[in-house]
Parts: structure tokens; sequence; C-alpha cells
């Protein structure tokens, strides 16, 4: 036993089943102390469920598992605490209208009365805070925080219970690139102070940008584990999906026709009269894709809410094939449709799906009064499911079964249920927002080729996403955000250092790099840069 | 009879008409502020109020009384528990049930028992919890106002009415001073945040709803034995709702329940002393509608100046461990 004093945690042959679905099989995985050690595989492979066995939320089938060489059973989530093990789930375990202090005591109060807990909390904080660069306003309420600092308040949480192994499940899902910037630093604090963290992400460039070791999972068991030095990204991919995968999409150069989807001038206000959209003049043309690209909250949200009809311009027209939009109120976003747009939200259970519906009826969402499900108030179930399981088949949706309820699904596949419902139809222009936010990588490449496949269909298609890269590969051309105006059309292939500027709101083509005053570069006056 | 001693007569019995509906708040407001939905006050008052005469009637003492009476509303609450905790049930039917089994039960068995349709015997004052006076009472009532206050408005009740007052800063200091407090109000907002840090969210809601059972018990035998003297049918008469209204009008804050409570007592009050006066103008109300005043005073408010009251974020859903 004396040779394994090195790793830090030790999982031999563990297993767990939930009914009849085998969740982790037989898994190995030792974790050097101090290293960091990342966990990728696609959704439902099984890393959450193993790592939730090491924090003692589910208990192991069989299997044993080793804490700095000792033998344990963790009992519960305070046992594993008890033996310095701290987890940072994806949906953070905060209470809203509670302050940062006591969100952190709580669990870990010390003695009965809270005055004592919370004074000697608040230096403890202030002593983290310190070493790790977790910087948080301690009396600050948790539902003031932003994500990014709701993620650190998680953090502190797990370092004030005294964890010296941190498992962060998919930590980054949730950060704009600057906050995710933040948290690597974060680490490399954590590093430097002798703590272990393990990284379940599904985000390769994360992996090899940080981590020293990975294991792969697949359907619940362990591929492989590496060392981040000896493989790639390609590599991973295929190991993870278990056949070769094309990381980048591939594509030929477009071929643009005319425009169908115009904006001009359009400004939007939000709910508290914020202007959040500043006039912006674009076009897309049939057969092209264009990107909109930016950090999270420059008002990309906003302007794909008004494109799709899901609210109201302060000002500006949207022109779709030659015909002006009229905005009515709650009937919009169908007329919409009716014009040929086809709109896929970016939050797809806030505004894409039913969560508690079953997949053919989310299938016909929005589209229910078409004469083909049935006619009048009469819904044809027959019709509607045989549509269903037709675009099961097309799209690849697993499980293939259509009177699932959609909140079984996995995150890729509603994905695709809310693309299949929107594509596979009679449509001209097509709206995309974050097609990609939250799905493992070999949904990632069919949703990709399925967008590209629209444009070769000659469709014109908005694409907005925060994710650069994803930008960068799908796009034929691409326009960038930054507070609620459009700074510069960019080229896909245009160098970091321009989308890093533009994106922070300098126009790299001006000669002086001074950030754009107004909203004055459309789209359309740039035509002839391409 | 002087104004001012009319005040103190109607504020007196305000008093004693909010000590039940205070308790009843109170032990809601446990419960609901750990995520369980308690719809069921009335039918745990009422059950404890029969339990506390019937018992309190066959032995002569009010003691006994009282702890048949917490003993019978903590059983029911127990059943609350286990529908809606580990069977994971709804709450709002698990309560409604409650109502209406403690509604026929204690009519069936106080009448079985003591065959005088439903009511207990009439209890001597032996066996009823009798007023107590404070220290100097009579002496310092012969100071005017702050004496007679004293004399006349603190002093006199039974011990019921103490506990209950005293219950408030208790549950203020419990909620926002102590660690089960912090952990109360957690698992009423989000009890995976609870269970994640390694505490049962079930203990909690358990210890929560047997705090409730407690009070509810205490409010029922001060119907029947403190305030009253026996049991009758339906004696509670929608004081647990009214209860349950208050505590959404206090926000489900100790304090603002208070205040929210004495309201309702005033305005019970009221409606006793305003019964057959005449009225300038419109001259005799009908007594129904003066009877109607304090539940229509009290919709308005609910409804109208109520503002934003935001429940307890998981109150009514039940806790699955997620896959």
């Amino acid at each position: 036993m004396g040779q394994d004093s090195e790793l830090a945690i030790d999982l031999r042959g563990v297993s767990k089943a939930f009914g009849p679905v085998q969740a982790n099989k037989n898994i190995f995985m030792p974790i050097r102390r101090n290293s960091i050690h990342g966990i990728v595989g696609e959704n439902g492979a099984g890393k959450s469920t193993l790592m939730s066995i090491l924090y003692g939320f589910y208990h192991a089938d069989s299997g044993e598992i080793f804490v700095n060489g000792t033998k344990v059973q963790i009992k519960d989530s305070s046992h594993a605490l008890e033996l310095g093990i701290g987890m940072v789930h994806q949906h953070f375990m905060l209470v809203d209208n509670f302050t940062v202090l006591e969100n952190i005591i709580l669990g870990a109060e010390g003695g009965f009365l809270l005055a004592k807990s919370l004074k000697a909390a608040r230096s403890e904080m202030e002593r983290l805070a310190r070493d790790y660069g977790l910087e948080v306003d301690p009396d600050a309420l948790v539902e003031d925080l932003s994500v990014g600092q709701q993620q650190r308040v998680e953090i502190l949480k797990a370092l004030y219970r005294g964890a010296e192994v941190l498992i962060l499940d998919e930590p980054t899902g949730v950060l704009t690139p600057t906050e995710a910037d933040h948290l690597f630093k974060i680490f490399e604090q954590l590093h430097a102070q002798g703590k272990t963290i393990i990284l379940i992400t599904h985000k390769l460039r994360e992996i090899m940008a940080i981590t020293d070791s990975v294991s792969v999972m697949r359907r619940g068991e362990i591929v492989t584990t590496l060392k981040t030095s000896e493989t790639s990204p390609d590599n991973l991919a295929e190991l993870m999906v278990g056949r070769r995968v094309e990381m980048d999409a591939q594509k030929t150069s477009g071929d643009p026709q005319k425009k169908v989807l115009e904006v001009k001038g359009l400004s939007v206000t939000d709910e508290l009269g914020v202007p959040r959209v500043k006039n912006v003049s674009f076009d897309v043309r049939a057969g092209e894709i264009v990107g909109i690209a930016g950090v999270a909250g420059n008002g990309q949200s906003q302007l794909l809410e008004v494109i799709s009809g899901m609210t109201e311009p302060l000002l500006g027209e949207i022109w779709i094939n030659g015909k002006r939009v009229e905005f009515e109120g709650a009937k919009t976003a169908a007329k919409m449709r009716h014009l040929g747009l086809a709109h896929v939200p970016e939050d797809r259970l806030k505004t894409g799906l039913v969560a508690q519906f079953e997949e053919w009826e989310n299938s016909i969402l929005g589209y229910s009064e078409e004469p083909k499900y049935g006619a009048g108030q009469i819904l044809s179930h027959k019709a509607a499911r045989e549509e269903a399981d037709q675009r099961i088949e097309k799209f690849d949706i697993r499980p293939p079964n259509c009177r699932l309820k959609t909140a079984n699904f996995s995150g890729g596949n509603q994905q695709k249920i809310v693309l299949a419902r929107e594509m596979d139809r009679e449509l001209d222009v097509l709206i995309v927002g974050q097609p990609t936010r939250g799905v493992d990588i070999g949904a990632i490449e069919f949703i990709h080729k399925q967008i590209i496949a629209m444009r070769d269909a000659g469709k014109a298609v908005l694409l907005v996403s925060v994710e650069l890269d994803e930008i960068r590969a799908l796009s034929d051309r691409v326009l960038v955000m930054f507070d609620g105006k459009i700074v510069t059309e960019l080229t896909p292939e245009a160098s970091e250092r321009e989308f890093g500027l533009s994106m922070a709101g300098v126009d790299p083509h001006e000669e002086e790099s001074t950030p754009v005053a107004t909203g004055k570069v459309s789209a359309g006056a740039k035509e002839g840069v391409r | 009879m002087n104004f001012f001693s009319d005040i103190i007569l109607m504020l007196d019995s305000s008093v004693r008409l909010a000590v039940p509906i205070l308790l009843a708040a109170l032990a809601g407001l446990y419960s609901e502020r750990s995520g369980i939905v308690d719809i069921g006050l009335e039918g745990k008052m009422l059950g404890a109020a029969f339990a506390a005469a019937a018992v309190a009637a066959v032995t002569g003492s009010p003691w006994l009384g009282l702890l048949a009476a917490i003993a019978v509303s903590s059983f029911m609450a127990m059943i609350h528990a286990i529908a809606s905790i580990n069977m994971r049930g709804n709450q709002i039917i698990s309560g409604v049930a409650l109502n209406f089994l403690a509604l026929g039960a204690t009519v069936f068995v106080g009448h079985s028992w003591f065959k005088r349709g439903g009511s207990t015997p009439n209890l001597s004052t032996e066996a009823r919890f009798s007023p107590i006076e404070l220290p100097f009472a009579e002496q310092l009532g012969g100071i005017p106002i702050v004496g007679e206050i004293y004399e006349q408005l603190i002093s006199g009740h039974n011990l019921i009415v103490y506990v209950a007052f005293l219950a408030v800063p208790v549950t203020a200091w419990v909620l926002f001073r102590t660690r089960f407090g912090l952990r109360l109000r957690a698992v009423g907002e989000n009890p995976k945040a609870l269970d994640t840090a390694g505490i049962s969210v079930t203990r909690l809601r358990y210890q929560a709803l047997i705090i409730g059972g407690i009070l509810c018990g205490l409010a029922g035998a001060y119907l029947s034995t403190g305030q009253g003297a026996s049991f009758s049918d339906n004696m509670t008469a929608g004081r647990g709702f009214i209860a349950l209204a208050a505590l959404i009008f206090a926000k489900w804050k100790p304090v603002p329940v208070l205040w929210t409570c004495l309201l309702f007592g005033v305005l019970s009050a009221a409606q006793i002393r305003l019964q057959g006066v005449e009225f300038p103008l419109i001259g005799e109300v009908p007594v129904q509608a003066i009877q109607a005043l304090p539940y229509i005073l009290t919709v308005i408010l609910l409804a109208g100046f109520i503002g934003r009251s935001v429940a307890p974020k998981a109150v009514g859903q039940p806790y699955i461990k997620e896959r």
C-alpha cells in the first residue's frame, strides 16, 4: 500500500447502476497528489456520476476507493468533506438570498450560535481570498453576483471546509472567456498551494491547456488514462466518441445569392429601458452563413430575440425576402415563420422546448396548427408521431423514442430535437443561437454539418455564438458585437489578435486603436471587403 | 367607563383573540421555512383542541390536556411529514386531508366518548389554564395609564398567552442567530445546497414539522382549555387558514407575524364590540355583516397591501436526489 501514498485518490473497480442503466462500470482511476487531472467524455458517459460517488452523493455498488493510500467507505458528502474532498457542481449549490458568508458557513457552522462562526469565517475568507485570488464581497447576496463570482463562492466553500482535492464539474460551461481565464489563474494558485484538482469538461482545449493527466470515459467505462503531454485534441476526441471525429467542420466556400434577411438601423432596449442593441444594420444572403461573435452579454441575445419576433425593436426595420416585417406583439414570431424564418433559440430549455412534454409534442411545438397535424382544433397524434419518428431517424436523435419525456434526453439530443423541428421544413432564413451550448463532441460535429448543409441548400443562415471557434469554423463572414454595436466585419480567417481586439470594442481595421464610438460600420457598407 | 378603559378592554380581548392565530402562524413559519406547505394548521389545531378538552375533562388536569394536545398535533404533523417528505406526496393534498380528518374524527370520537353531540363536557376552573396575576398588578393598577395597562392588558392572562408572545422573539432568534435557523432557511430555499454540504434534508424538515406540531398543540389547548372551557364542533373556525394568510402577509418573518396576528385580533375584537351598535346614517348593521368584517378586511389587506411576498423558493416541492 505504501507505494500508493503519492496518490491523492485511487478508484479501483468502481461500479454503479441506476436500475437497468450501468452508469459506471469497473472504473480504475489513480490521481496523483497536486496534479490537475482531467476527465473527458460525452454527455452521459458517467463522469458526473463517478464524481458524485467520490463526493459521497451516491454509493458505489462495488469497488474500492482509496484516499491518500487509505481505503475508505464514503458515507455521505460530509464524510467526503472530512476526507478533504470538495466539489463545485455544474449547477451551483448556493442559497440565492443568503449572503456569501452565510453560504460559506452553511453546513460547517462550527457552533450553535452564528455570530461566532460568521466572524471566524470572515477572517478565513480574507485569508483564502489573499492566497488564491478569490475575491468576493462576503456581505453581498449571492443572487446579486455574476456567475463567475458565484463560482468563486463555491470554490471558497470547498476550501473553507479544508478541501485538498477539488472536483469541478464543467466549470467553464457558464463562464465568459474572461471569467474562464480568471478561473484558470485560480487553478494555478491552487496548484501552487499543493491542491489536487479534478476537472470534468468536454472542452478539449481546456484539457490540453491546464491538465497534467486525463482520463477518457465512454458509456460508463474508462477508455484510457493518459499524460496530457502525450495526447492531442484529435486523439482525445476519437477516444471519447469511439470513432474518428472531424474536429474542424469541412466546408467549401459559399456561393452567396440575393439578400434574404436585411436588418436596418435596429435599436433595442430591454425591459428596464437599457439600450442593448444600438443602430445595427447588416444583411444575410441566400447561401451564406453570417456569424455574430462577441463576449456574452453584448447584445447578441436581444438581437436574436428581435429578429425572431420574440420582442419588438425600439427603432429600425427587418426585411425578410424583400418584405418588411410589421411588429404585432405576440403574433410576430408566428408571422415571421410564415415569411420563411426558422429560429433555433439560444436556450433550448427556456425558449426552445417544454421539458415535460414527450418528444413528439416538442417536435410540433409552434407548428401544431399546420393542417398536416390534423384539421381544426383536433390534433392528429398519428401524423405528428410519424413525422417525429422520421426526424428522429434523420437527425439521429437518441434514444429513438418519440414517446419519451424530453427532459430525459441528453443536452445534445434535446438540441437536435429543436434543430430538427426548425430545419425540417420549407424555410429561407435560419437563425441559430448557441447551437452547441452544453452539447457533446459527437453531437457538435453533427449539428455543424447540418448547419453547413442548410447553407449549401441555399438558405441564409445567421449564427450567433459565444464560442469563437465555432463562429470561425462555420461562418463565411463574421460580425463582431460589442456593447450593442457591430464593431467590424472580419473574415473567419482573420487573426486571433483581430478577433481579440474587436471583441473588446476596438476596430482592428482602423489605423489608430480607438474604441468605436458609433455603430456606423454596417455589413452592407463593407460588402466589398471579401 | 371612560374611553381609555374601553380601549384597554378591547385591546385585552384583541390579545386573547390573536393568541391561537399567532401560535399557528409560527407553526406554519417553521414548516414553510423548511419547504413544506402547511395547510393542515387548522386540522392540527382542531385535533389538539379536542385532545386537550377531552383529557382535561377526564383527568381534571389542564397540563395532561396540554400534553395530549401536543401529542395529537405532533402525531398529525408526522403523518404530514411521512406523506410529504418520505413519500414525496403532494403537500396540499396531505394537509387538506388532515383538516378533514380532524373535522370528522373529533366529532366522531367526541360523540362516542361523551355522548354530547361531539362536544366535550364543560371544564371546571381547575381543569383549565387560569389567569396569572403578574406581581404587583393590583398595587400598580392605581397608577393612571401605565399602571392600568399593566394590570388590565399585560397581567391576567393564562400561561399559553405568555408562551405565545415569548415564542415570537425566540423564533426570530432561532431563525436568524443559530445554526439550526440558518439551515432551516437554507432548506426551504435550496435543499440541494444542504444535501451537498452533507446535511440531511429529511431530518431538518422533520425537526421543523415537529416544532410546528408542538406550537399547533399549544394553540389548540388554548382554544379549548384556556380561552374556552370545552370543545365544540369545528371550534377553530378557520383560524388555521387565517394564520396561513397572516404568515404570507408577514412574508414568513416572525416579528411581522406578530403584528399581523395582533391586527387580526383587533379586527375580531372590534367586530364583537360593533355588534348591535347603531351607526349614523346606516343604522344597525346585520350581525352577520359585522362578523364577516375581520375576514373581509383580511382579504383586502392581503390582496391590496401585501406587495411582493416571496415564498421560500423550494416550498411545496418534494426533495428528490437527482441522478
